[in-house]
């Protein structure tokens, strides 16, 4: 492996990682927070992909077009389709055996994947990347990078840092992280808990769903890609420690570059090297990386 | 069946109505070939499969309490191991590849749970999965497992003494048959060891571990055992598989199916045995309802949606499983709130 190589390489596991990262950071807000397994958040991640197919046509025609203008219009309803999923399906699940959720989760995933199904097809598609992110910018002497890509980690830092501001320097932030501690008792100093709540599912869903629209021109948008996400995602917020912020994004990189390098490296065993690499951390580590 | 009869005798009366309904069953599904088609034989042989399947992860679920994501990795173990130990070209014996086939399930078991117990929680759920995975890999991406196309089991294993072949494995009835008593000796074998010693320090360790080990019960070896126990006989269900469709793929792996039968037993209500029962039957039927075009019409393409939409419906309407159905109903006549005892542990 020469430089150039090795640099692209890198170039690619961080992408992924930040990626990762994204998805799975709603995915430990909602577990560690809130205490609900939900399986169904691969699933955002799916709509937000074919979101960034389906939307694009009528955004172009509402608005006039725009690559940004899909995307706010995407989390805006991302934003509203968590407010109502939270109302509807889990504001009852709480108090319920984490169990219960995962079933009523898995009954989420079979639903969407099959409106899905309805409303857009069962066809692989491609999304372009906006035209004034297509160009590649040269690498060595013969290889070039995608700017699309490193437009990707740039979306992603920036979200990771307004997330971090967000948790610690914000009074928001600060009665999130209380009612994960102890939800009775903020609920007693006179926060509205179940606000709260929504608001913190809206947030991991709409983060979900921009991860997805991000990520479709890179990994074109195609039905069950849902699943997937979802797992390696789970193997991202155990690996991290559940509920930490922190823990997620280093277990994301980590397994960015595990499984990039893995893929170059040893191409029969890539697929196992990410699980190997969790029993390894939590046999050591029994409670993930950063215990929230 | 005798299962339950025999049962009965050591059964308080409240017990009574429930060793009544799987007595009713088991005759049930004794009396259903001699009404059933082809078709209909064949789909209750592989619910039966998936009910013992789903019978040995309650004991780790419903039972222990401990959430294992990982139990497609032993029933595909036990499907594998028949087809990599039969002779290519001949039949191979029941008498060892059985044996083989849970032997093989159990010791992959006795490695993931010897090292998955000791996480808790969450975590347990996903190392199990780790493991699986680290099997799915195996068995997908080397040749030890012939890939993604799978293996095919060119002759079925024979129950043979001495030379005299003593059932036809072929035969779909006789294979119904069997299945069928493995069903049956699977329910009663649990049945029994829930009520021994053993059986009451699993459920101990469900409520509260904690107090067992304050109690002087070292809680690891009974959670391993039961681990291991509860391999051996996804193992058997991966045999009857196996056997049954004379094919293996890495399918038999995946994490969907782990999910599949996790997605049973809660269906079907944790902490019974039934339940195990019930939700396999129940999530294997409604997939065959809403897959069938002769009610849906075209619309059976999309039969995922009715499907989800049931499960989620269950969720809401039955926090208890299938198995609460009675209750419920026995609640709203009287008046009074669901009766308690259905065990829905604390869950730790």
């Amino acid at each position: 492996m020469d430089l150039a190589t090795f640099l692209i390489q890198c170039l690619n596991s961080l992408q992924y990682g930040l990626l990762l990262f994204l998805v799975a950071s709603g995915l430990t807000l909602i577990f560690g927070i809130m205490g609900v397994i939900n399986l169904a958040h691969g699933s955002f991640y799916m709509i937000g992909a074919y979101m960034a197919f389906a939307l694009a046509p009528v955004v172009e025609a509402a608005f006039g077009g725009g690559f940004f203008a899909t995307m706010v219009v995407g989390v805006v309803l991302a934003v509203i389709l968590g407010y109502v999923l939270e109302w509807a399906f889990f504001s009852f699940l709480y108090e319920r055996e984490h169990l219960q959720q995962v079933l009523m989760t898995y009954g989420l995933i079979l639903v969407f994947e099959e409106l899905r199904s309805l409303i857009v097809g069962d066809d692989v598609h491609g999304v372009k990347p906006p035209e004034f992110l297509s160009g590649t910018i040269p690498l060595g002497e013969v290889m070039t990078y995608p700017v699309y890509r490193l437009f990707i980690s740039g979306v992603c830092l920036l979200l990771a840092a307004g997330m971090w501001f967000v948790f610690t320097r914000t009074r928001l932030g600060m009665m999130i992280r209380a009612g994960a501690s102890n939800r009775e008792m903020v609920q007693s100093l006179g926060v509205d808990i179940k606000f709260l709540y929504r608001v913190v599912f809206a947030a991991g869903v709409a983060i979900a769903v921009l991860a997805g629209m991000v990520a479709a021109p890179v990994s074109s948008v195609y039905p069950n890609m849902g699943g997937q996400v979802l797992i390696i995602c789970f193997v991202v917020v155990v690996i991290g420690g559940i509920g930490s912020i922190r823990g997620a994004l280093l277990a994301a990189l980590l397994i960015g570059v595990v499984d990039t390098f893995g893929k170059v490296v040893f191409p029969q065993a890539a697929g196992v090297l990410v699980y190997v690499l969790m029993a390894l951390i939590l046999l050591w580590k029994p409670d993930g990386l950063f215990k929230a | 069946m005798s299962a339950g009869a025999r049962s009965s005798g050591l059964l308080a009366p409240a017990e009574r109505g429930k060793a009544l309904f799987v007595v009713l069953a088991f005759a049930a599904l004794a009396l259903y070939p001699l009404a059933a088609g082809q078709f209909g034989i064949d789909l209750v042989t592989k619910i039966m499969i998936y009910a013992i399947f789903a019978l040995s992860l309650e004991l780790l679920v419903g039972t222990t309490g401990l959430v294992c994501f990982g139990h497609a990795a032993l029933f595909g173990i036990g499907a594998y191991a028949v087809v990599k130990l039969s002779p290519e070209y001949e039949a191979g014996s029941v008498w060892w590849l059985l044996p083989a086939s849970i032997g093989a399930a159990s010791l992959y078991a006795l490695f993931m749970g010897s090292l998955s117990l000791r996480t808790r929680g969450a975590y347990f759920i996903m190392v199990t999965l780790a493991f699986a995975q680290m099997a799915y890999y195996v068995v997908h991406d080397t040749p030890l497992g012939g890939g993604t196309d799978g293996i095919y089991l060119n002759v079925k294993p024979v129950v043979a003494v001495g030379g005299r072949t003593l059932l036809d494995l072929d035969d779909p009835k006789t294979f119904y048959g069997v299945t069928l008593a493995c069903l049956a000796l699977v329910f009663v074998f649990l049945a029994v060891l829930l009520r021994s010693r053993f059986g009451r320090a699993l459920a101990g360790i469900k409520v509260n571990e904690q107090r067992m080990r304050a109690t002087g019960f070292e809680t690891y070896p009974y959670k391993l055992a039961a681990f291991v126990v509860s391999g051996a006989l996804a193992g058997l269900a991966g045999f009857l598989f196996a056997v049954k469709d004379a094919y293996v793929n890495p399918e038999l792996l995946s994490w969907h199916l782990s999910g599949s039968v996790l997605i049973m037993i809660i269906l079907g209500g944790l902490g019974h045995l039934r339940g195990a029962l019930i939700g396999a039957f129940a999530f294997a039927l409604l997939q065959e309802f809403f897959k069938s075009e002769a009610i849906w019409g075209a619309f059976a393409k999309h039969w995922h949606l009715g499907l989800g939409l049931t499960i989620i419906a269950c969720v809401a309407l039955l926090p208890r499983g299938l198995v609460d159905v009675p209750g419920q109903w026995r609640a709203r006549l009287t008046g009074r709130g669901a009766p308690g005892g259905a065990g829905s542990g604390a869950g730790a």
